[in-house]
């Protein structure tokens, strides 16, 4: 069982598994960049919100529902929970509808955030749940994703990859992969092109500027 | 890269600035004169007495623009900035760094190394492009000497070592500032380094561009999430950016001095405009600091190669290139601070 203070945002799950540099610059540094949060955050929200509110007597969807579990150590917000009732009021069925703006993806990160959304409502609703829905905003297309054994275990893993680097307390070095690199948002933060592993020794790179220097004594510079 | 953004300098006395929807608005005499929006805004400086709506505060601190409120000779009084700023695992390895002698006296020196290398820039330039008009051979034994200083820079025993090879160095290169003015030699002159105030009229350009410097710098620290007071060339002294003056050192010589050298020999600004007070202070008149606040803004806008990170980039984003650059060595990135050398 893990405290109050010690849970995992549940959006740190998929930017470990994008790259744990970046985890660690978001959650542990507290590095803050524009379009991760705000812009991104708002848009979806906006269209979340508008999406229509229906309520039946047996049928509940509730929107922007904060969830956590003390057992996996995790907190968070889905998009939407639907809800089904037995007539004797009691839960029967508990569902999560995660919002995308993009399309399907292949890797497993979209279904590992609603997967430990789902671990979440399991604990606070005292229930099963067997699946859970991605909504893919433009195709106005919902997909059902079960929530299986191996789906379950990876995001466990990942909560515990996460707690690890938590511990070490140590920022992962960089390691530049132009796929991943060119389209992370904080690429100018990070530098992976001149730092970890690419970084140059800095006083091999002082001692040739100076010598630069006193070779071309500025002549051969072009004028200014 | 990142976007350059532009710092807006409001020097106007009396402006009013307020927030409306995503834009800040300048008022002056109830009359609006600039309406930005404010993802274009990178920074808000304000000289003397200019107020800010509490609401366009809020707004900067949520949208991380830093606001400067300075006094209307440029010096500084405070200054606004949100929540986002500050890292608690990076600061507290910055301190640690600053506690221990041979993390302090290593990038003590690599700072002053490429401070140096950027004054022999400036003073060769002047030597090779004015060979006729200037003291060339003043100019030529400073640099030599300066160049003597950089080679005992790596053998230095502690920071206190290098603090006093800056010293020198800075002692050398003022000697020959005043051979760097090439025109309206008889109405700019410069004699020796005085900022308590400025007594001439090189003195008070300078205080007053290395007080822009500072901002930029310091800002561009905030946002890396370092401590700008916690230096390691500059001790700490309460209510000094110790920091950010370590970061400023090497660009102080090829931004500030060119730009007011150039500012003088390309007779942008005059004598007139300046006023001597009767304790001996010189200043200078609104139009001479909007002419001044206008060169450096379009000066950020140049480019320059910068020799680590090898890539060309605007000179107004080198500030958050170095501030971010002292952040990967103290995570321990890279294994030093690679000073910016201009080229
Ligand atoms: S730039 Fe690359 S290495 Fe750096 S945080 Fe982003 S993905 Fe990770």
């Amino acid at each position: 069982m893990y405290s109050e203070d010690n849970l995992i945002p549940i959006s740190a799950l998929q930017h470990v598994l994008f790259c744990e540099r970046q985890y660690a610059l978001i959650h542990l540094e507290q590095i803050w960049e524009e379009n991760q949060f705000t812009a991104e955050g708002k848009v979806l929200h906006e269209r979340v919100d508008a999406e229509h509110h229906e309520s039946r007597r047996l049928f509940r969807q509730e929107y922007g529902m904060a969830v956590r579990s003390l057992e996996q150590g995790l907190i968070g917000k889905c998009d939407l929970v639907e809800l089904w009732y037995t007539d004797g009021g009691g839960v029967k069925r508990v569902s999560p509808v995660e919002f995308k703006r993009g399309r399907e993806k292949e890797s497993d990160v979209d279904r590992i955030q609603l997967c430990a959304q789902a671990l979440c409502l399991e604990e606070m609703f005292k229930t099963a749940i067997e699946s859970g829905q991605l909504y893919y905003l433009q195709e106005h297309r919902r997909v059902d994703v079960i929530l299986g054994g191996e789906l379950r275990e990876k995001t466990q893993n990942l909560t515990e990859r996460i707690r690890a680097i938590q511990q070490a307390g140590k920022t992962p070095a960089a390691e530049y992969e132009m796929r991943k690199c060119d389209r992370c948002s904080l690429v100018d933060i990070c530098m992976p092109k001149t730092s970890g592993t690419a970084s140059k020794k800095v006083d091999r790179f002082i001692q040739t500027q100076l010598r630069l220097m006193k070779n071309g004594d500025g002549e051969n510079e072009e004028a200014s | 890269m990142r976007k350059l953004l532009n710092t807006l300098y409001v020097s106007s006395q009396g402006s009013y600035l307020q927030k409306e929807g995503e834009t800040v608005v300048v008022e002056r005499e109830k009359q609006r004169v600039l309406q930005l929006p404010i993802h274009t805004i990178g920074g808000i400086v304000c000289f003397g007495n200019v107020l800010c709506s509490p609401f366009l505060l809020g707004f900067c601190a949520e949208r991380d623009v830093s606001v400067s409120f300075l006094s209307e000779h440029g010096r500084f009084l405070a200054s606004v900035r949100g929540p986002v700023s500050g890292n608690v695992l990076l600061r507290r390895r910055q301190y640690r760094m600053a506690d221990d002698d041979e993390s302090t006296r290593r990038i003590a020196s690599q700072v002053i190394s490429g401070k140096l290398a950027n004054c022999r820039i400036v003073m060769n330039r002047t030597i090779r492009d004015h060979a006729a008009k200037v003291d060339a051979l003043a100019l030529k034994a400073a640099s030599e000497a300066i160049d003597r200083i950089i080679d005992r820079i790596p053998r230095a025993k502690s920071s206190d070592e290098i603090r006093g090879f800056e010293g020198q160095a800075a002692a050398e290169y003022f000697k020959v500032l005043n051979h760097l003015i090439i025109e309206q030699k008889n109405d700019f002159i410069f004699t020796e380094r005085n900022r308590r105030p400025p007594l001439d009229e090189v003195n008070a350009l300078l205080s007053f561009m290395y007080t822009l410097l500072a901002h930029d710098v310091r800002s561009a620290l905030e946002t890396v999430g370092l401590d700008p007071a916690v230096g390691f060339l500059h001790r700490d002294r309460p209510g000094r950016p110790g920091l950010a003056l370590d970061i400023m050192e090497e660009f102080r010589p090829v931004i500030a001095d060119r730009l007011v050298l150039s500012l003088i020999n390309r007779r942008q600004i005059t004598k007139k405009g300046f006023s001597k007070a009767a304790n001996g202070a010189v200043t200078m008149d609104d139009a001479t600091r909007k002419t001044v606040l206008t060169e450096y803004q379009s000066r950020k806008q140049d480019t320059v190669y910068h020799p680590y990170i090898e890539e060309t980039v605007p000179i107004g984003l080198l500030f958050f290139i170095q501030a971010n650059l002292m952040a990967h060595h103290i995570r321990g990135d890279i294994d030093g601070y690679p000073p910016f050398f201009w080229r």
